[in-house]
């Protein structure tokens, strides 16, 4: 396996009091996609969210132990400038009130890029890398708004894309969409990810095994901590699961 | 069996459109009553605008009812400009105060703060009338200007600045708060600091709110009388500059609209009368201008995206 992009060690979260995440230790390779299967609860969605620090916005989370983009400390790393390289995907569609150029521009804009012809250019690069280019390059200026629920998941792609990360993480970026919507950013996800490390948090065992290349599986033990149960290659956990609670969860028998 | 739920189900539907005419009945109440002040107010005023004439009353700026002279010109000056001195110095104040309890106070201050802000709302115009005569007028009266006696523009601005602040701030704090925290966390995960995400994304969203609240607290300045007559000097003239910097006009003594009114209107009779109608009649319009120029400036800003 080669180096991995990012790496957890030992990484325990808490609310207060409460463990909400014991001691995972994980690393994410490079150029796939990695998805974190597990029932809800289990703090899949937290765990996709220490990756880029946005635990932090909550008060009273505190973290123990290590984790690493690229052999380096993210927490010694200026938050902003691991958020440009580290983005984010939300499961709702969450594109601001703006035109849809204005949306994929915002990143860059705050980044200090101003000029016009590069930062259209971007735009158009951003967008037809989130195949959504010909659906909108008419009207630019059109509000993000009034697209639809597909297409402004696909604005929030090329959104997070227009800062040119290097890992892209996706919570349950297809669980308010329709079928169809679904099908798009999943076949989108396999253009991305040769350009991209994805972290993709899914509910969904059959969007696991069809889009990911390796899948770890959380679960919480009796003091509702998540646990990391098992990683591998997604082909290995889901035909020949080393843990029994791995194979009951995948042949749903809980969860 | 049937018979009794059918009977209760009959019931229910007349309760139900009983309560959608009291419903009908009380809105339409609070509509008619403010069609009847208004219609009431413009026909007291009707023999104002008869024999004096709109152009003589609005741009006179001699109000002497001993000779029969209403122009208003001069309050509606001392209206506006009270107002502007009152925008300019609260309304900083007062959108920092919403966005330091919407943004960036923990919770724990928020619930000491806020609820002080409120209780602002609460205290009577003429206690901050009281408060302006004790403790602001001396204050201006040390500014070392000719004929500076402390009661004015300045002094009148000072006190509805701070009278207008809770309303601003409570509305404009319930804008920010109600944009969607989804915005938020999009733009700090595309690494924006909390300052960028509050300048180019939550504030722009809550755009129509706040300018909701700085219209309400516009049409709350232009309203208030009684702290204004008791702070603004009353006198019937046109502000001006008492040097060659035009900002000491702020110093000039002044008349409210409002003020005009209950100054003079239990001795009024007969025209002068009238002429107070008419007052508020002007006072009326300057809201609904205000108003207006609100819901454009908010059409104009949608349009834009």
């Amino acid at each position: 396996m080669p180096e991995p992009r990012m790496r957890t060690i030992d990484y325990c979260l808490y609310y207060g009091g409460f463990r909400a995440l014991n001691s995972i230790s994980m690393d994410i390779p490079p150029n796939m996609i990695t998805a974190i299967i597990g029932p809800s609860g289990c703090g899949k969605s937290t765990f996709l969210r220490s990756f880029n620090r946005m635990n932090e916005l909550i008060p009273g989370v505190r973290v123990t132990g290590k984790v690493l983009l690229d052999g380096e400390d993210i927490f010694s790393l200026d938050v902003v400038s691991l958020r440009r390289k580290v983005g984010m995907v939300f499961q709702r569609p969450n594109p601001f009130p703006k035109s849809i150029f204005d949306n994929v521009a915002y990143g860059p804009r705050i980044h200090g890029l101003r000029k016009g012809d590069s930062l259209a250019a971007l735009v158009e690069r951003s967008l037809k890398a989130a195949a959504l280019w010909d659906e909108v390059k008419d009207d630019l200026q059109k509000s993000a708004l009034s697209l639809s629920g597909g297409q402004q998941q696909r604005l929030c792609i090329a959104r997070a894309l227009a800062v040119e990360p290097e890992v892209i993480l996706m919570d349950e970026p297809a669980s308010a969409l329709d079928p169809i919507a679904t099908l798009k950013i999943e076949e989108l996800l396999q253009t991305l990810k040769e350009n991209y490390t994805i972290v993709i948090v899914t509910h969904n065992m059959q969007q696991a095994a069809r889009v990911s290349d390796f899948t770890a599986f959380l679960l919480m033990d009796e003091s509702r901590a998540g646990n990391l149960v098992e990683f591998g290659p997604t082909k290995q956990i889901f035909t020949t699961p080393r843990d029994s609670r791995t194979e009951d969860y995948i042949s749903g028998r809980f969860g | 069996m049937t018979g009794t739920v059918s009977a209760r189900g009959r019931m229910k539907r007349l309760t139900d459109s009983a309560m959608g005419l009291v419903l009908l009945g009380s809105a339409l109440v609070s509509v008619t009553i403010v069609l009847l002040i208004g219609l009431f107010t413009l026909k007291e005023a009707l023999p104002a605008f008869r024999d004096i004439g709109l152009v003589r009353l609005l741009t006179g700026t001699e109000w002497r009812p001993g000779q029969d002279l209403y122009g208003l010109f001069a309050m509606i000056a001392g209206s506006v400009l009270v107002t502007l001195g009152a925008i300019v110095l609260g309304l900083p104040l007062a959108l920092g105060c919403a966005v330091f309890l919407a943004e960036v106070a923990p919770a724990w201050v928020r619930a000491v703060v806020k609820p002080s802000i409120e209780l602002l709302a609460g205290i009577p115009s003429v206690v901050f009338g009281l408060f302006g005569m004790v403790v602001l007028v001396p204050m201006v009266r040390g500014i070392d200007v000719p004929g500076n006696a402390g009661f004015g523009l300045l002094s009148a601005s000072m006190v509805l600045a701070v009278m207008i602040l809770p309303t601003i701030a409570s509305v404009a704090e319930v804008a920010l708060r109600s944009v969607p925290e989804e915005y938020r966390q999009g733009s700090l995960a595309l690494g924006a600091t909390r300052w960028e995400t509050l300048r180019r994304v939550t504030v722009p969203a809550a755009r129509s709110g706040m300018l909701a609240a700085v219209v309400l607290g516009l049409g709350r300045a232009l309203g208030e009388t009684i702290a204004m007559i008791m702070v603004i000097g009353n006198a019937v003239m046109m502000p001006e500059a008492a040097t060659s910097n035009p900002l000491t006009i702020f110093l000039s003594r002044a008349r409210t609209l409002t003020g005009n009114i209950a100054v003079e209107i239990n001795y009024a009779t007969g025209l002068h009368a009238a002429a107070l109608f008419a007052t508020g009649v002007v006072l009326f319009v300057l809201i609904m201008i205000v108003n207006a120029s609100a819901r454009a400036l908010l059409a104009s800003g949608m349009r834009r995206g």
